[in-house]
């Protein structure tokens, strides 16, 4: 269904450049490689793809520069690699407008989900009246939100939370976004807010709200809504 | 004491010998009778001859004096610039030891030895300069006459009537691996002399009738050759102690010579140097204090005949008594002396009656079978200015202050005897003067009460004998009672102001031994290195009066300047530093009052142990004046107390040292071990299984396709889970783990963990039981999502695969209590207690954990200062409980303005 987007990957490592072009040409990807910053910037210019895979431990820039200097003229998506143990890279490329992370090592199901899902937001929030995911049901024309069919009573602040999490459904929404797009800038160190109001969201929309599956925590990082 | 069997400790002596003189430089001495008799010039033709073959040999400080053949010598050979020093009005040339040291060469030419050095250069006397040399593993070459030993300095000021002050400790010539005597016929070099070769004219006809006459040079000639006869008799002991050869062994002889602050003392040292020298015996030289210290110039020679001993080779002890002949024997005991050598008294017989005898007497009494050596003052000797003999009672110095006192308390006593005279009578009388000089006694010392009872007396005959207001007594039994209370008011008077004064003395030496006792006893009781110097600064500060600095080798840069310590009260010029720097280097003393670098504002002395100096301490009075004897002995034996402790302190840092790496060393043997297996055994999979997918038979059956891919997968998971084990753990252990603490809700963890651990739960019933309105807590999420995830993977791990677990999560008191409950076969009483250890496996389950995870996971939340433990549940099964503290709560929350 990707056939025909090209994509560019900005990785030092050659194993990583090769399984991923394997898979993502399978896929039906146009794959283009480059192995350092400075000529990932520079083939991003030339060749404008539609996708940027982009590794965060590059050996000439940091991963971090090159994702702030694409963004300056570019608004491709863009999604980092990184390990685990640095969520504040994460953290830092999410604020910084990448559109998603993944943690190496990571499987090539999940790329194409995240592909995916960023491909979708590329040109900003999604706009669709109606949102369904499991046994939920959101039309947020007239803001009524319904189970398995009974309508749920949501707190103004708990749907002003849900609205964001659909709008960039699929995607990873760092605390501080959350914060500033429905507190206001001058929340966004209250991360217990969100510890508060997502735990009051999934009773009323989770089916087993000890084990979510709709709104899914991103340890470290933020929170993340997915489409069952 | 005709044991034929060689002597252990003087075999040991002599291998010792040697091993040290095989460590230094060598030293060969140029030895000559007078000035003239070719020292130099022999010594520049060695020089020559080593050059010749080879030997690198360079100049350090020939005096050529002008001498055309000795010019024509030193032609050739490498000259090490001199260092010029700054003199009043003139520059001094003296020999540049730091350079010397720097070239290092192989044989450097030092010419004579018995130099003084200008002021400002490093050391006072030029022989310290060549020990320097010798230590750094320099050979030298040097040039001495006989009359510049300190032996011979008496003699030769006997015999030619010049004192000579250009001295060099007999122990130089212990030194010297050899000795080349230079001799010359005394007519020879009187020829040499009066042909110019020695002086320039204007000089040699005083030379030629002074030093130069023909009997001093047969007598300086005689005390050469001697000089050298007996050092070769000395070499042939030592090769015969070496060599084992059971030969005439010496019976263990030790003489003590008792020395004081009279001028006198410096020829019985002399003297008994020379009879130790000869009989091969070690000496001592003895001061025994029996009053207050001596002071001013008394002091200062005592000083001096302690250094002179010192240099000579003896050791010297002070001992306090109320005797010198009680002392001395004391010492000769002590010390298993078997001769001593005492000065013959010059104090007239009469008054040694009165004593007792003679000191000489007294010591011959008690000296059992020790050998007594009465040595006579020479002619020299007494013409000095009459040096008082140590006083026989300790006094204080009685001031004029003190005699009025005691002449008022006389009136007083008078005044009220003249009120009681009618109603007790002239004899009662008496005794109250009596009294009166007793107390006299007691509070003003020995010369005031002798006073007091001739006052005493002198006035109860005026006043009180009849007949009354003459000095005439009458009655024969008053005359009886007035000379017997003279007499018993001089006995009296004296014994008391004794008694008092030892008292005073015992008091000092109790003082002494307190403070040492402080001292021992703060330096113990400090908690750290840093206490323990701090004490002692302020201990040595105040017994001593002085200011004082301590210096440390940084413990990282040994190589760098040494730190003053903070607990320092003397503040140190970069000069100072310098000295301190040479003290700790050398292990000897150095700065002000002493022969090394004089000029320092104050004394530098080092910390030695048996084996290595470990720092520095400088001192200087408050009144700028050396250390007595007495002091510096104490100062000496607090700074042994405190390299000891500083020694202890670092073996036991090194041991602690060499125990955490040999934990570390185990703990890593332990980890190649079941690291190797862990990370081998899944590339095993998945090579082979690469390589099975390349094999085309087997890339046919898709079964197998397929299962070749999941044994990939799984065996990368199992690798990825290992590598992240190994970083948790390396991060625990280098103490670098930093906690993102941030609001976290358990039941997101809980889930978190959960849906992480979700391929390896399939299949399993797990119930999850988070108590509602649970508080938020502050913690770091990753971290503990990773604990749960290890226990999950534990649980899973090691019980049957259909078992169920719970996880469950309630608040007890202030802290929230998360357990994971399976129902496996539960843990053993060893397996409990091990559980946590790093490595540790329950025994007898499959392969695939490291033993890594329980012991990261404790860290972990230990870090967030909560409790990890493991318990039997009462039904089976084993439970895993996690406790965190609940110190604060969140901030309200608020609704968002929308």
């Amino acid at each position: 269904m990707s056939v025909g987007l090209s994509l560019l990957i900005i990785d030092d490592e050659i194993q990583i450049r090769r399984f991923l072009r394997i898979g993502l040409e399978a896929n039906g990807y146009a794959v283009h490689d480059a192995t350092s910053g400075h000529d990932g910037l520079q083939k991003a210019a030339q060749l404008r793809p539609d996708l940027v895979i982009l590794d965060l431990g590059l050996p000439d820039l940091d991963g971090l520069a090159v994702l702030a200097r694409l963004r300056q003229w570019s608004k491709m998506p863009v999604i980092v690699l990184s390990v685990r143990d640095s969520d504040h890279n994460k953290i830092a490329a999410l604020d910084a407008g990448a559109d998603d992370y993944l943690t190496k090592p990571f499987s090539l199901d999940e790329l194409m989900a995240r592909l995916r899902v960023a491909q979708r937001h590329s040109y900003g929030p999604a706009e669709q009246a109606l949102f369904c995911s499991g046994n939920l049901q959101v039309d947020l024309d007239k803001r009524l939100v319904s189970v398995g069919g009974e309508s749920v009573r949501l707190t103004p602040t708990e749907y002003a939370l849900l609205r964001l999490m659909i709008q960039y459904a699929g995607k990873a929404l760092t605390h501080q976004q959350i914060l500033r797009a429905v507190w206001g800038p001058e929340y966004i160190q209250e991360t217990h807010y969100l510890r508060v109001y997502f735990a009051q969201l999934r009773q009323k929309i989770e089916a087993d709200p000890a084990l979510p599956k709709i709104i899914l925590t991103e340890p470290g990082v933020g929170y993340r809504l997915v489409e069952v | 004491m005709t044991d034929a069997r060689p002597d252990p400790d003087a075999l040991l002596a002599a291998l010792q010998k040697e091993e040290a003189r095989q460590q230094r430089g060598k030293l060969k001495i140029f030895f000559g009778m007078a000035a003239g008799a070719g020292k130099t010039y022999a010594m520049l033709e060695a020089a020559h001859q080593l050059k010749a073959e080879g030997a690198d040999v360079v100049v350090g400080y020939i005096e050529t004096h002008k001498r055309a053949e000795t010019e024509a010598l030193l032609a050739g050979l490498e000259q090490v610039a001199r260092q010029r020093v700054a003199y009043r009005d003139t520059q001094l040339e003296e020999m540049d030891t730091d350079a010397v040291l720097a070239r290092k060469p192989q044989w450097v030419l030092v010419d004579e030895l018995a130099h003084t050095n200008a002021v400002g250069v490093r050391h006072r006397k030029r022989y310290q300069d060549v020990q320097e040399l010798l230590e750094a593993g320099i050979n030298v070459f040097t040039t001495v006459n006989v009359q510049h030993f300190e032996s011979r300095a008496d003699a030769v000021r006997q015999i030619t009537g010049i004192t000579i002050h250009e001295t060099v400790p007999d122990s130089i010539l212990d030194l010297a691996d050899e000795i080349a005597l230079i001799d010359i016929s005394p007519e020879a070099l009187r020829k040499r002399l009066a042909e110019g070769k020695i002086y320039t004219t204007e000089r040699i006809e005083t030379a030629a009738n002074n030093f130069f006459r023909t009997g001093n040079l047969t007598a300086l000639r005689e005390m050469a050759l001697r000089l050298t006869a007996e050092r070769v008799d000395h070499q042939l002991q030592d090769y015969m102690h070496l060599k084992k050869i059971a030969g005439p062994w010496k019976s263990g002889e030790r003489l003590l010579v008792a020395v004081g602050p009279s001028p006198f003392s410096e020829k019985l040292i002399r003297w008994t140097r020379r009879m130790a020298y000869n009989l091969e015996a070690p000496w001592l030289a003895a001061y025994v204090q029996i009053g207050p210290q001596p002071s001013g110039e008394a002091k200062k020679r005592l000083d001096d005949h302690f250094a002179l001993a010192r240099n000579l080779g003896g050791e010297v002890v002070v001992a306090a008594s109320s005797s010198i002949n009680e002392g001395l024997m004391r010492l000769a005991h002590q010390r298993n002396v078997s001769q001593i050598v005492v000065g013959k008294p010059l104090r007239h017989p009469l008054r040694n009656l009165m004593r007792g005898g003679s000191l000489v007497d007294r010591l011959i009494r008690a000296s059992g079978d020790i050998d007594i050596y009465v040595v006579t003052g020479d002619a020299d000797a007494q013409t000095e200015p009459p040096s008082k003999p140590a006083p026989r009672y300790p006094q204080r110095h009685s001031g004029l202050m003190q005699y009025i006192y005691a002449a008022l308390v006389v009136g007083l006593a008078t005044g009220i005897n003249l009120l009681l005279l009618s109603t007790i009578g002239y004899r009662a009388v008496g005794l109250i003067e009596l009294l009166a000089v007793l107390l006299i006694a007691v509070y003003l010392g020995r010369g005031p009460a002798l006073v007091a009872a001739t006052l005493s007396a002198l006035s109860w005959d005026f006043l009180f004998i009849e007949p009354r207001f003459t000095f005439i007594i009458s009655r024969p039994e008053d005359a009886v009672l007035f000379v017997l209370y003279f007499t018993i008011a001089i006995f009296a008077g004296n014994l008391t102001a004794q008694l008092r004064n030892q008292e005073r003395h015992a008091r000092h030496n109790a003082d002494r031994t307190m403070a040492l006792y402080t001292l021992a006893h703060e330096i113990v009781e400090a908690p750290d290195r840093d206490a323990m110097l701090g004490a002692v600064a302020a201990q040595i500060g105040q017994v001593f009066d002085a200011k004082m600095a301590i210096l440390i080798p940084d413990t990282l840069n040994p190589e760098q300047a040494l730190l003053l310590h903070p607990a320092s009260t003397l503040p140190l010029a970069s000069k100072d530093e310098s000295v301190a720097r040479w003290v700790f280097d050398n292990g000897r003393p150095a700065g002000r009052f002493t022969d090394t670098l004089p000029l320092a504002a104050a004394q530098f002395l080092p910390l030695n142990t048996a084996s290595r100096t470990l720092g520095v301490v400088g001192i200087s009075t408050q009144q700028n004046e050396a250390l007595s004897f007495e002091q510096a002995a104490l100062l000496e034996t607090f700074l042994n107390q405190v390299a000891l402790v500083l020694e202890r302190e670092l073996l036991n840092e090194s041991a602690q040292k060499s125990a955490m790496l040999q934990e570390s060393e185990r703990l890593y043997t332990t980890l190649l071990n079941s690291i190797s297996h862990e990370l081998r055994t899944p590339i095993a999979t998945i090579t082979g299984a690469a390589s099975g997918l390349h094999n085309p038979q087997t890339n046919a059956n898709v079964a197998a396709h397929n299962q070749l891919i999941g044994d990939i997968q799984s065996a990368a998971e199992r690798l990825n889970r290992l590598v992240e084990n190994l970083l948790d753990m390396s991060r625990l252990e280098s103490d670098r783990l930093q906690l993102k603490r941030d609001w976290c809700s358990v039941g997101e963890i809980v889930a978190v963990a959960v849906k992480r651990m979700a391929p390896d739960l399939a299949g399993r019933p797990l119930q999850i039981e988070i108590a509602p309105n649970l508080p938020l807590v502050q913690a770091d999420f990753v971290l503990l999502e990773q604990v749960l995830v290890n226990l999950l993977d534990n649980a899973c791990h090691y019980t049957p695969a259909n078992t169920p677990l719970v996880l469950s999560a309630q608040q007890a008191e202030q802290t929230i209590l998360i357990s994971l409950r399976d129902y496996g076969p539960g843990l053993s009483q060893d397996d409990l207690a091990r559980i946590f250890e790093k490595f540790y496996r329950v025994p007898g389950t499959a392969t695939g954990g490291t033993g890594l995870g329980l012991s990261i996971s404790r860290g972990l939340v230990e870090a967030h200062g909560g409790q990890l433990w493991a318990e039997n549940a009462p039904d089976g099964g084993a439970i895993f409980r996690l406790s965190l503290p609940l110190t604060t709560l969140p901030p309200p929350v608020r609704e968002a303005n929308l």
